[in-house]
């Protein structure tokens, strides 16, 4: 045993948990790594496209809040974004993994395509309530199995409802070939182009909301917002979810349902991503593919854990994504970047946002310096 | 024998936020000495150990191993120094053997040389006086065994200066005794110990000097041989503390639930319970004693509804109104529905009883959250019952809105008795109400467990100290690997009878 080996010296950097933050000060950390995330976007900017930052960052908000028209294409993205955040937030409240959003809004999407394609005919209403019934019960589809076998056997969510992704998937570009539009093709192309049969108007109260608009979609996704925020705070069940999420033998205890909790709340959740599945079809792309779902299922577990599950914060984080997705994109387009340059500063952003995360519950203590107490 | 220090601290403080765990505590510890660290609970005496065993780091002051100034910035520094830490809960391998467990995570050549390994372990067994056999693996042994690996883990690392969290918590009054025997061989080779104990006698019969911390301040150190019960209680709590518990003669008693041919397996099967028969009476206290692991999870979440029996089970609940209900298969919702009222203080207080994430009046609505044919649930009722709660219990919380998890175990456990209490119920099962409550408390419970039988409640005490179950219970049940030895009448049965029951299966011999 060699006494001297152990050093002297207070280790450098060390962290020490900090009690609730005061709120300006979280927001005050967050807003910083957002900064530095957009200065050091901006030099990598610079160097891709020879302009100077700040022109480049004129050039994203213009893409993303330009006019009137890109504006509400920017809150419709924004709408999806919330909607599956949303729809996660029950199952994850209960802590029950569900990343598989992706391939319950991809096997909505495709129910809600078959609806309109083969119930073209259909009177309008008739066919509204056809593809938001086929959407829904496509998503309960996709979440039953995950739900089940996890009450039953307690089988590991997150691998189950990952895979059932690629199976929705798989069965996305089985049905691009089925109903493709032109033969080799491979592409359904706009469904239902010359009726529009099936698609959500854009012109909804055109004298409030301007001749394009995604009003419906946003009054939509509104309305579940405050749905789920009432559900999971106020009622029964909805506390009979945050207990089964803390721990099963208080539940248990309790004398509530475990299994019973777990398949309905899981079911709730894959409805609701069904169901958004249903907006992104009828409401936007009015075709579906393998990339309908736009990984708004795994991003939309960022924006809920980020947002803590609190509605509002989960509201400004979808949108800022995004506008900072819109944005990008448009820089893409007018430097002739292609679609990757965008994706590289959302990642670099989120990067920032989810590390400042770690200053935001610790303090970090450098060596030498006495710890003040706050 | 030397005796300079083996440690000293010098004005240790650390902060957790805004809490305070230790605030300036300096102490020494010399060689062959052992030193129990004393302290109701959150007195900083686990904090002030993991500084020292480097799990945690010092915001001020310094510590001094053998005379030099040491930086202890992790379990391995520690170890370098020649520290040793004995956590309650253990970190074995349990498919491993003891041998296997002591040598892992060593430095060594490529080629493990067992026969020389087997050797010098054994000197050590013979050295010290252990029982043990090193061949065995984990999962075979008692917990008294696991804890024998333990410390030979540490003493095979060369360890100089051992600290024990609390060993005796697990164990029997016959194993505490070969614990403490194998202690003094250590202290007479000269090693440095600190014990840190809950149980006064203990501090008594085994160190030779005290040390007291109370709310993170170092309050003093006394000479073993000058100290008793009631001094080092007052030093611990600050004033007098009343340590008597009375025992009324229960009144109109009569059988609320009986208990017959209860057998239970585990999730392997592993048999828990085996033919288990008895009665729980009304206006009586029902001492269950056993070593930690007899049974008496499962008996008290068979009576609750949360453990499942096998079929030749029954379990018959009087009502008052003489109507015998079944209450095998049926789960706490059904029983609510039978006008059963069974309250039950679970032994894991924050994994069943409560949810730590949750404020005052969410945990007490975990009871009555049904009530009302409303979607929504009702929090105003709950809230109410909080506030009552806190007052005549004295929770100490900054509001009933905080985080029931923030709060210490003392005050959780008062949360948790109150919600169970509120609804005046015919049966009270308890497991293990004290465990980890402070002096004060502790006693605080106690009262309120002998208020609740001469209200005419029939009370289920599950305790780990001899000496409260033969003071405070009327009757106690003693429990050895899932079967009863015996139960006996709690004013004349002794602690040397008990202890023998709780190792001895069947009882014979009495």
């Amino acid at each position: 045993m060699n006494e001297k080996q152990a050093v002297k010296k207070e280790p450098f950097l060390r962290l020490s948990r900090r009690d609730d933050l005061p709120f300006l000060k979280s927001c005050g950390i967050r807003l910083i790594a957002v900064l530095l995330a957009l200065v050091l976007c901006g030099i990598l900017l610079f160097f891709l496209t020879k302009e100077n930052a700040f022109s480049v960052y004129r050039t994203m908000l213009y893409g993303a809040l330009g006019s009137s028209r890109k504006i509400w294409v920017t809150v419709r993205e924004t709408m999806f974004l919330l909607g599956v955040a949303v729809a996660l937030t029950p199952a994850f409240k209960m802590k029950f993994w569900n990343i598989g959003a992706e391939g319950q809004m991809l096997a909505g999407a495709i129910a809600t395509s078959a609806v309109m394609i083969y119930g073209a005919n259909l009177p309008a209403p008739v066919l509204m309530i056809c593809m938001i019934g086929a959407s829904i019960l496509a998503g309960l589809v996709w979440g039953f199995g995950p739900a089940v076998c996890k009450a039953k056997w307690n089988t590991n969510e997150t691998l189950f409802t990952l895979m059932m992704n690629y199976i929705a998937i798989q069965f996305a570009s089985f049905f691009s070939v089925f109903w493709e539009a032109v033969k080799g093709s491979g592409t359904i192309g706009v469904i239902n182009k010359r009726s529009k049969a099936g698609w959500l108007p854009t012109d909804f109260l055109s004298g409030i909301f301007g001749r394009y608009n995604f009003a419906i979609i946003t009054l939509i996704v509104l309305a579940l917002l405050i749905f789920v925020h009432v559900y999971m705070k106020y009622s029964k069940q909805g506390f009979e979810i945050s207990v089964v999420g803390e721990s099963t033998n208080t539940a248990r205890y309790a004398g509530m349902k475990v299994k019973k909790v777990i398949v309905r709340t899981m079911l709730l959740s894959s409805a609701l991503a069904g169901l958004m599945g249903f907006l992104i079809v009828s409401g936007s792309s009015h075709t579906v593919s393998t990339t309908t779902g736009g990984s708004r299922g795994f991003t939309a577990i960022i924006v809920a854990w980020l947002a803590n599950f609190n509605p509002v914060v989960m509201l400004i984080i979808s949108f800022f994504l995004c506008v900072l997705g819109q944005g990008a994109s448009q820089i893409a387009t007018d430097y002739n970047l292609n679609e990757s340059a965008s994706d590289v500063v959302c990642g670099i952003v989120l990067f920032f946002i989810l590390a400042c995360e770690l200053f935001a519950r610790y303090r970090v203590i450098v060596r030498g310096r006495k710890e003040d107490a706050e | 024998m030397e005796t300079k220090c083996a440690i000293e601290l010098k004005g240790i403080t650390k902060r957790f936020g805004k809490v305070v765990a230790n605030k300036n505590v300096s102490l020494s510890l010399k060689n062959g000495e052992i030193l129990s660290i004393l302290g109701e609970n959150g007195s900083g005496k686990t904090t002030l150990m993991n500084m020292l065993s480097g799990i945690y780091f010092p915001d001020e002051g310094e510590i001094i191993v053998n005379g030099q100034e040491a930086c202890i910035r992790s379990p391995f520094d520690a170890f370098q120094l020649g520290i040793g830490m004995i956590h309650q809960h253990f970190k074995l391998v349990d498919v491993f053997t003891a041998e296997q467990n002591i040598i892992m995570g060593l430095p060594g050549k490529n080629r493990l040389d067992m026969k020389a390994i087997s050797a010098e372990i054994q000197t050590l067994i013979e050295k010290y006086g252990f029982e043990m056999d090193t061949r065995k693996k984990i999962y075979e042994m008692s917990v008294s065994e696991k804890q024998t690996v333990e410390i030979m883990k540490v003493l095979y690392r060369g360890a100089k200066i051992l600290i024990l969290d609390e060993p005796t918590a697990v164990l029997t009054p016959q194993e505490t005794e070969k614990l403490f025997s194998v202690l003094r061989r250590m202290k007479e080779d000269g090693k440095a110990i600190i014990i840190i104990t809950h149980k006064l006698h203990e501090v008594l019969d085994i160190s030779d000097r005290v040390a007291v911390l109370r709310k993170g301040e170092y309050i003093g150190c006394v000479d073993t041989k000058d100290a008793d019960e009631l001094s080092l209680t007052e030093m611990m709590v600050g004033k007098k503390v009343e340590l008597d518990i009375e025992r009324p003669k229960p009144k109109n008693v009569k059988t609320r639930i009986k208990v017959e041919h209860l057998t239970c397996t585990d999730q392997y099967g592993v048999k828990m319970l085996d033919d288990v028969s008895f009665d729980i009476k009304s206006g009586e206290i029902l001492g269950i004693a056993g070593i930690a692991g007899s049974g008496q999870k499962e008996l008290l979440e068979a009576i609750a509804g949360l453990h499942a029996a096998k079929d030749e089970s029954r379990i018959t609940y009087y009502t008052d109104e003489k109507e015998e209900v079944n209450l095998i298969e049926m789960n706490p919702l059904e029983m609510k529905k039978h006008q059963v009222s069974i309250a039950f203080v679970p032994e894991d207080r924050l994994g069943m009883g409560l949810v730590g994430n949750m404020d005052m009046i969410d945990n007490m609505m975990l009871r009555s959250y049904r009530n009302g044919k409303s979607f929504f649930a009702d929090r105003k009722k709950p809230a109410l019952l909080a506030e009552k709660v806190k007052d005549e219990l004295e929770v100490v919380t900054p509001g009933i809105k905080t985080a029931v998890r923030k709060m210490s175990g003392g005050n959780v456990q008062k949360v948790l008795v109150g919600r169970e209490i509120a609804d005046n119920p015919q049966v009270l099962m308890t497991a293990y109400a004290v465990r980890g409550l402070d002096i004060n408390t502790s006693y605080a419970i106690y009262h309120l467990l002998t208020r609740q039988k001469e209200q005419g409640a029939a009370v289920v005490y599950v305790g780990e100290d001899l000496d409260v179950l033969l003071s405070m219970c009327d009757r106690i049940l003693v429990l050895c690997g899932g079967c009863i030895s015996d139960i006996l009448p709690g004013e004349e049965a002794t602690k040397e009878q008990v202890g023998y029951l709780m190792t001895h299966k069947g009882g014979a011999g009495r």
